[in-house]
């Protein structure tokens, strides 16, 4: 009888556990959608940080992370292509796969720290550039990693298919492996965008923020994350309520996309 | 034996059983007798459901909710001497209760990951008992039983999962026998091992007919025919025909049963 | 001819990627010397954080923020591995079949929520709770610990989960068979089967929490005074570089490196350890 009790008290517990769980998601989005949307207006959308909107930040934070997607992209995946097509199981590339995966989970304010010293330090001011640099360091060993793991699901009857019917070995990655691995690969890059966009420590002090609308890369450049930062902790309510209003859209945004991300592997899993 | 020293401990009547989600039954209307100290064999073609018949024998299906039984398995009680329907328990504790009564050994071995002594000892420690002495004596007879204790005696601090896959299989034969099932179910047990670690199981079975009653899934029929004294052919969640082991084989009555014996078909 | 210049294209990147990991560390290297010469290793276990006079020379320890990194991330490992476990059990082992993926689903979009927002829900919604239980100023190492773990318990369960789906169902079954109930087949089967993913998934949180800086930026209060008790503010690593950076001069520069090298140096080890010793290599 003993143990059927302690059976009992122990699914309770994790029954309990798991509400606990879903009660925070619910708790956390439903402060979020209740303050947010109070606090949304059409100037919201239309106004830069300057004159108490955010259309200047979800611009400044989309360019900055689309350009950091450009950069990661073909590089992660060319690395992952070599790292699983032409690399095989030598030391530099099993290096390489390793050191990639600890930089898939690194902290991202060190990141930060890295590029400041590269980019910012020596320039002396924060600079749109820096903060995609920073992003695209973030997001380059997701993608390798990816890639390489979407590319090994690949049966290996279709390259030797591919091989024997006399196509170049490049051809056939980019023609067939590569077509075959899309929809992973193109998952990863959905997930780590969403991560990436979420993303404020890595840009604190490479891009910084900026108050006004501007597309030049060499100066601070606007932020939504950065932005949601200040304004939460200033002290007047109107910054506090366009913070709860940017948190609002930023989570959406980051949800959708990872959502879209999931339902393409839908029948995957 | 004579026909009517016989004595049943299970009889199974009227069952269907229907999988979560399934639109019809996969068992319809599975009517069968297992005798004591008997082995009986259930054959059939890949997918007709003599595994799920034997699962539905200790309630294991219960695990996935979502199923439903209709019709009744009743087995013997030595408490009460009756037939009792098994499938009218719902605590846990019953279930429980039924599983140390009915053994099962599984396709694959499946040692839990402990040493050799643990997981023979582990049921009989669920089962309250403590103390050392008694449970060295109890898991060196149930190795003894499952004729593995020669392969075991010097190793049993060592874990499981170094003993090849025979020595396994008569170790999870063992880890079930510590119990002293009244009934051990089997499910194709040797489909995953060698000639000689299947001709050592199938051994093994023989002489535990003696304490044990047995139900074996079998895909192999040489070895329903050299083991069992009973045959069941099932054939798409039917049980087409029921008799003993040799009249089964030798003069079927169902024109299915004698083509797939045959070869026929399967 | 092309085949060549795409396999050196391809070559070129994962060199690239090999180099940050490198690249990082000697960088964080270089800029830290003139603090790893001047404190050596006394800067560990000094509490002082001083600029000297018109910010020529001063004091620099890394005592407060590294144990103010330690702290919040022990009490957020102490709350989060239960909570963890025992979603990842009701998720493997209890629920449902029909609750299971929409469940998993809610707990993956959790673990997909940005840090800040953590942070700012826990400074409005969640400091003030604390507040009025333990009293303090609603910010401190104790709020810091506690939203830590709300955010690391999704990512937590979500591994330890999967790894616990390794469990071959028939190794469960034939535990089962012999009488155990579902807590007995979890502790003495499923546990001990998947227990290098479990151990793991921990470490690997363990150093996601390490390394956060958002959620705590928000709630730990940012201020170099050691903690007298577990609801006073205090900083860590990633709060002080994210607040004080950009903004330092050279010798304190020089030490935020410092801090930066230390917390690189120690997520480096526990990722690794839990990646390819417990975790063998699978990719999260």
């Amino acid at each position: 009888m003993n143990r059927l009790f302690l059976n009992k008290v122990v699914l309770l517990l994790s029954t309990v556990s798991a509400l606990i769980g879903i009660g925070f998601l619910f708790w956390i989005l439903i402060t979020l959608t209740y303050k947010g949307v109070a606090s949304i207006h059409l100037s919201t959308f239309t106004n830069d940080l300057v004159e108490g909107g955010i259309r200047n930040l979800i611009v400044g934070q989309f360019t900055m992370a689309l350009i950091a997607t450009a950069v990661a992209v073909p590089l992660g995946v060319l690395a992952g292509i070599y790292l699983r097509e032409y690399g095989g199981n030598s030391k530099f590339a099993s290096a390489t796969r390793t050191l990639s995966d600890v930089m898939t989970s690194a902290p991202s304010i060190v990141i930060g720290v890295f590029v400041f010293a590269l980019m910012v330090d020596p320039v002396g001011t924060f600079n749109g550039w820096a903060g995609i640099v920073a992003l695209a360091i973030m997001m380059l060993p997701i993608i390798i990693g990816t890639t390489d793991n979407m590319l090994a699901l690949v049966p290996q009857e279709l390259r030797e298919a591919g091989i024997a019917l006399g196509g170049s070995k490049h051809k056939i990655i980019l023609q067939i492996v590569l077509k075959a691995a899309k929809v992973g690969v193109t998952t990863g890059i959905l997930l780590s965008f969403a991560r990436i966009i979420g993303e404020t420590a890595p840009l604190l002090f490479t891009s910084a923020n900026n108050q006004f609308f501007t597309m030049d890369l060499n100066g601070q450049f606007p932020s939504l994350t950065v932005s949601i930062y200040n304004l939460a902790t200033y002290p007047d309510a109107e910054s506090r309520e366009l913070a709860w209003a940017a948190s609002f859209i930023l989570t959406m945004i980051v949800l959708l996309i990872n959502l879209a991300g999931r339902y393409l592997t839908r029948n995957k899993h | 034996m004579a026909k009517n020293e016989l004595k049943k401990v299970m009889e199974v009547k009227n069952l269907f059983f229907t999988y979560p989600g399934a639109p019809e039954p996969t068992l319809k209307d599975n009517n069968l007798s297992i005798y004591e100290n008997k082995i009986t064999a259930l054959i059939g073609p890949s997918g007709c459901g003599k595994s799920t018949l034997l699962r539905a024998m200790n309630r294991i299906h219960d695990l996935y909710p979502g199923f439903k039984y209709e019709g009744e398995i009743n087995l013997f009680s030595r408490q009460s001497e009756k037939m009792e329907n098994i499938l009218e328990l719902r605590k846990e504790n019953e279930l429980i209760g039924l599983r140390q009564r009915i053994g099962m050994i599984f396709q694959k071995p499946t040692p839990f990951p402990m040493s050799i002594y643990d997981n023979v000892a582990y049921g009989l420690r669920l089962q309250g008992i403590k103390n050392k002495g008694e449970l060295d004596g109890m898991v060196e007879e149930a190795l003894k039983g499952a004729a593995i204790w020669k392969e075991a005696k010097d190793r049993l601090k060592e874990s499981a999962m170094g003993m090849s896959g025979g020595q396994q299989q008569r170790l999870c034969i063992a880890r079930s026998v510590a119990l002293k099932p009244e009934i051990l179910l089997f499910d194709e047990p040797t489909s995953a091992l060698d000639p000689i670690s299947t001709g050592a199981i199938e051994e093994l079975i023989s002489e535990l007919k003696k304490e044990i009653t047995i139900a074996i899934v079998t895909h192999n029929m040489q070895q329903a025919s050299r083991l069992s004294d009973y045959t069941t052919f099932m054939y798409l969640g039917d049980i087409v025909e029921f008799g003993e082991t040799e009249k089964i084989f030798l003069n079927p009555e169902e024109k299915l049963t004698e083509d797939y014996i045959t070869g026929r078909f399967g | 001819m092309r085949g060549r210049l795409f396999r050196d294209f391809s070559l070129f990147s994962a060199t690239l990627a090999f180099f940050l990991l490198v690249g990082i560390f000697a960088v964080l290297f270089t800029y830290a010397q003139e603090s790893l010469h001047t404190f050596g290793f006394d800067f560990l276990y000094t509490e002082i954080w001083e600029p000297g006079e018109d910010d020529e020379g001063g004091i620099f320890g890394g005592y407060i923020p590294i144990l103010g990194t330690l702290m919040s991330t022990l009490i957020a490992m102490i709350l989060a591995t239960p909570i963890a476990m025992g979603i990842a059990i009701f998720l493997t082992e209890i629920a449902h079949a029909k609750i299971v993926k929409p469940f998993s689903i809610a707990i993956e979009l959790l673990a997909a929520i940005p840090s800040i927002i953590y942070g700012m829900w826990g400074l409005f919604y969640f400091a003030p709770i604390v507040q009025s239980l333990f009293g303090g100023n609603g910010v401190g190492l104790l709020t810091a610990g506690i939203v830590l773990a709300i955010m690391v318990i999704p990512f937590m369960a979500a591994i330890t989960r999967d790894s616990m789906n390794t469990t071959p169902d028939v190794l469960k079954e034939s535990a089962y068979a012999i009488g155990a109930t579902k807590f007995e087949v979890i502790k003495d089967v499923v546990m001990p089967y998947s227990k290098g993913g479990i151990i793991g998934s921990i470490i690997l949180s363990l150093g996601r929490a390490l390394g956060e800086t958002m959620a705590v930026a928000f709630l730990i209060g940012s201020v170099m005074t050691l903690p007298g008790k577990i609801t006073d503010p205090t900083t860590s690593i990633p709060v002080l570089l994210a607040n004080n950076f950009a903004e330092a001069q050279d010798l304190e520069m020089s030490s935020m490196y410092y801090l930066a090298l230390i917390l690189f140096l120690v997520s480096f080890i526990v990722i690794a350890l839990a990646k390819f010793y417990f975790l063998g290599r699978k990719k999260y």
